[in-house]
């Protein structure tokens, strides 16, 4: 009844994993960019000058709310389009499609992301910082002694937390045609007139790698767990 | 501008009723708001299960939940829209494919939002309540549950935010929520995708933002108006 | 009617209760102390099954509670318990506190409840408290509505789990008050305390734990005058005197 071998070896195999290394490479470079964008939103809304605070706020909240698959169609049909020309016409010859994924999925994340460093910051209690200064640190040298350290532990858990969600999310890429694991679970079914197989299949390679990036988090949070007083 | 929102107005917030099925908008309300109310038993029943004294009850459940977080919603969708026909014997609707597919991951997601509920409550209430003779199902019932639920409320209006942005994903099986109607859309006017994408994304913001500020209101008033005593 | 046979209890492999044996008569006032981690809590959380055993027996009564069969809910329902951090329910009144288990359990309709839950809370000194709520209440007055929450119950045996060691010390006068005239009414009580004046003064037999035993049991007046075991003549010594200087 379920012939897993359809999917174990031979053609169907190929198409499935190089979608799942399209996923996987989606991933990483959305990590890869969507991190140091994220570092900047979070310090820019904690920043002391009000149009900054303001700047980094209208960025969060004007993406968090607004469903992936939404800002997938909208890089994909809508932002090339206020592209000049020749630049629209290069694209064109590109791979858009992986391009408009990889900047949704950047964007996206890197919004969830800058909340969860800035709550990490925010954690520390400022006493914390009151005791730097007062043992004779400056600022920059408390920040990078006493509080980053600390605010690094909390934040690392949730950060991790959210590389899951963006592991889960490259699965949206497959409405704006991206040939990730998704697209060629749906190609194979359609080919083969087979659902359980190629499906099955994903499910186990996105589970698989779910596991692997939720053992990390527990990992981390055994070898390095918050200290409080 | 100003024309787009004359012709395709309607169409954008309730699709082509009454002339036709429900869709946009109003489509994309009437999903999230079901599979909420649908996914909220389910997930008061689960969380009690994952923090169950019975292993036979407890393992499944977390092999459960364990299994459909790490898996996307889109792959949940594929599964409801590939087997339910099979499993129930006839054609399932787009909607409830779509249904199923959000009450059975956001139960997954609400179990986990009421067994941190219950922890964060701590051990003293539930010991309290068993050494007076109360049942474990009654000490949660009347101790328990009333005192996490309260402080649940403002995930629970989260959680609904998320499911709206799930409905989205109706897209793909070609139900005719909100993202759908504005592919429709574009794909007829043909020459506009940033004002009907931008207008798309403006009216999830305007709902999704305006509910989160609203569970900051709850939020807020439940620790104004709380029996004294409840902790915030 | 409470009796510990060979009772052992670990922690995985920490042995918090090591061969206990005792018997506890109906009526008498027992006073546990010792040191910190002595095991003075377990023990008492034992005989309400708050602790499982893993070896040896506690009977009340004559009969095993730990056999198959029993109803660990009637059990509990039979003894009551007060915590050290009184564990009262916030999102119930201090007369809601005592009428849940009542009502619940089918025991009583809530009107007779509420007329037992007033007179407890009298007894207690508390009945113009009723309809408060337990953060508008010190900590004393939420200890003594704790006792009278398990007093509801109406039950021939009561468990006292450190009762005035949350306590700021001018509140802990008006628990033991309580907790004194309890005994004087011939309840069946075992309280693990700090309290030395109250175990002088109300106790019929102190039981002093060190490292999970039972090292020595005497009277009151035998016990603070003359202390037999080591370990407890130190454990006197240093509460008497706690600046001495080693």
């Amino acid at each position: 009844m379920f012939d897993l071998s359809l999917v174990l070896s031979g053609r169907y195999q190929e198409l499935l994993l190089a979608g799942l290394l399209l996923s996987l490479e989606l991933a990483a470079a959305a990590l890869a960019c969507a991190l140091p964008l994220a570092l900047v939103v979070a310090l820019l809304r904690l920043a002391p000058v009000r149009p900054l605070r303001w700047a980094g706020s209208a960025f969060v909240e004007s993406i968090r709310n607004v469903p992936l698959l939404a800002h997938m169609l909208f890089w994909y049909f809508g932002a090339p389009e206020m592209l000049p020309a020749a630049l629209k016409q290069r694209l064109y010859e590109g791979n858009v499609e992986a391009l408009s994924a990889l900047i949704a999925l950047t964007l996206y994340t890197a919004a969830f992301m800058a909340e969860d460093i800035r709550s990490g910051i925010r954690a520390i209690p400022p006493v914390q910082f009151e005791a730097g200064r007062s043992l004779g640190l400056g600022y920059l040298a408390t920040m990078r002694l006493v509080i980053l350290p600390q605010a690094l532990r909390i934040t690392v858990p949730p950060l991790i937390s959210q590389t899951l969600n963006l592991w889960k999310n490259t699965s949206i890429a497959t409405v704006i045609g991206v040939g990730e694991l998704m697209y060629q679970a749906a190609q194979v079914e359609s080919a083969s007139f087979r659902s359980f197989e190629p499906f099955a299949f994903a499910t186990a390679s996105y589970l698989t790698v779910s596991l692997l990036i939720t053992a990390v988090a527990a990992w981390y949070q055994r070898r390095y767990p918050v200290r409080t007083t | 501008m100003r024309d787009l929102i004359d012709t395709y107005g309607v169409y954008f917030l309730v699709g082509q009723y009454p002339r036709g099925p429900l869709g946009g908008l109003a489509l994309t309300l009437l999903l999230a708001a079901s599979a909420l109310l649908l996914a909220l038993p389910l997930g008061l029943a689960l969380g009690v299960a994952r923090l169950s004294g019975w292993r036979a009850l407890r393992w499944p459940v977390t092999a459960l939940v364990f299994v459909v977080r790490g898996t996307p919603l889109l792959m949940v969708i594929f599964w409801a829209y590939f087997f339910l026909p099979t499993l129930t014997g006839y054609k399932t609707s787009q909607f409830g494919t779509m249904l199923i597919a959000l009450v059975v991951f956001d139960g997954v997601y609400l179990a986990e939002i009421v067994r941190a509920g219950i922890l964060g409550l701590g051990k003293g209430q539930m010991e309290a309540a068993r050494a007076l003779g109360l049942s474990h199902l009654q000490a949660l019932r009347r101790v328990v549950l009333p005192q996490a639920l309260r402080h649940m409320l403002p995930s629970l209006v989260n959680q609904f935010v998320s499911t709206i942005k799930e409905t989205s994903l109706g897209y793909i099986i070609g139900l005719s929520e909100v993202s759908f109607i504005a592919t429709q859309i574009n794909t007829e006017v043909f020459t506009k995708p940033v004002q009907v994408y931008l207008s798309l994304g403006f009216t999830y913001f305007a709902l999704c933002f305006g509910l989160s500020r609203f569970a900051y209101w709850v939020e807020a008033r439940g620790l104004r108006h709380a029996p004294p005593g409840v902790r915030a | 009617m409470i009796r510990f046979e060979r009772v052992n209890k670990w922690y995985g492999s920490y042995q918090a209760l090591v061969d206990i044996d005792e018997t506890v008569a109906t009526g008498e006032v027992v006073v546990v102390c010792g040191p910190s981690g002595s095991g003075k809590s377990t023990l008492v959380r034992t005989v309400n099954r708050l602790e499982p055993i893993q070896g040896g027996r506690i009977e009340i009564d004559g009969r095993d509670i730990h056999a198959r069969g029993t109803d660990v809910n009637a059990l509990r329902a039979r003894i009551g318990f007060v915590f050290q951090q009184f564990n009262l329910f916030p999102h119930l009144t201090a007369l809601q506190n005592c009428t849940l288990a009542p009502v619940q359990l089918g025991r009583m309709g809530a009107k007779e409840a509420d007329e037992l839950g007033r007179a407890l809370l009298d007894r207690v000194g508390l009945a113009h408290k009723a309809g408060a709520y337990p953060a508008q209440l010190s900590g004393g007055q939420q200890q003594r509505v704790a006792i009278a929450r398990a007093l509801a119950q109406q039950p021939p045996l009561m468990l006292f789990d450190e009762p005035t060691s949350a306590l700021d010390p001018e509140m802990v006068g008006e628990v033991l008050a309580v907790m004194r005239n309890l005994a004087k009414d011939g309840m069946t009580m075992i309280c693990v305390s700090h309290e030395m004046g109250f175990a002088r003064e109300v106790a019929d037999r102190v039981l002093f734990m060190d490292a999970g035993r039972i090292l020595e049991r005497a009277p009151p007046a035998e016990f603070f005058l003359r202390p037999q075991h080591p370990r407890a003549q130190q454990f006197l010594a240093d509460i008497r005197t706690p600046f001495a200087a080693g």
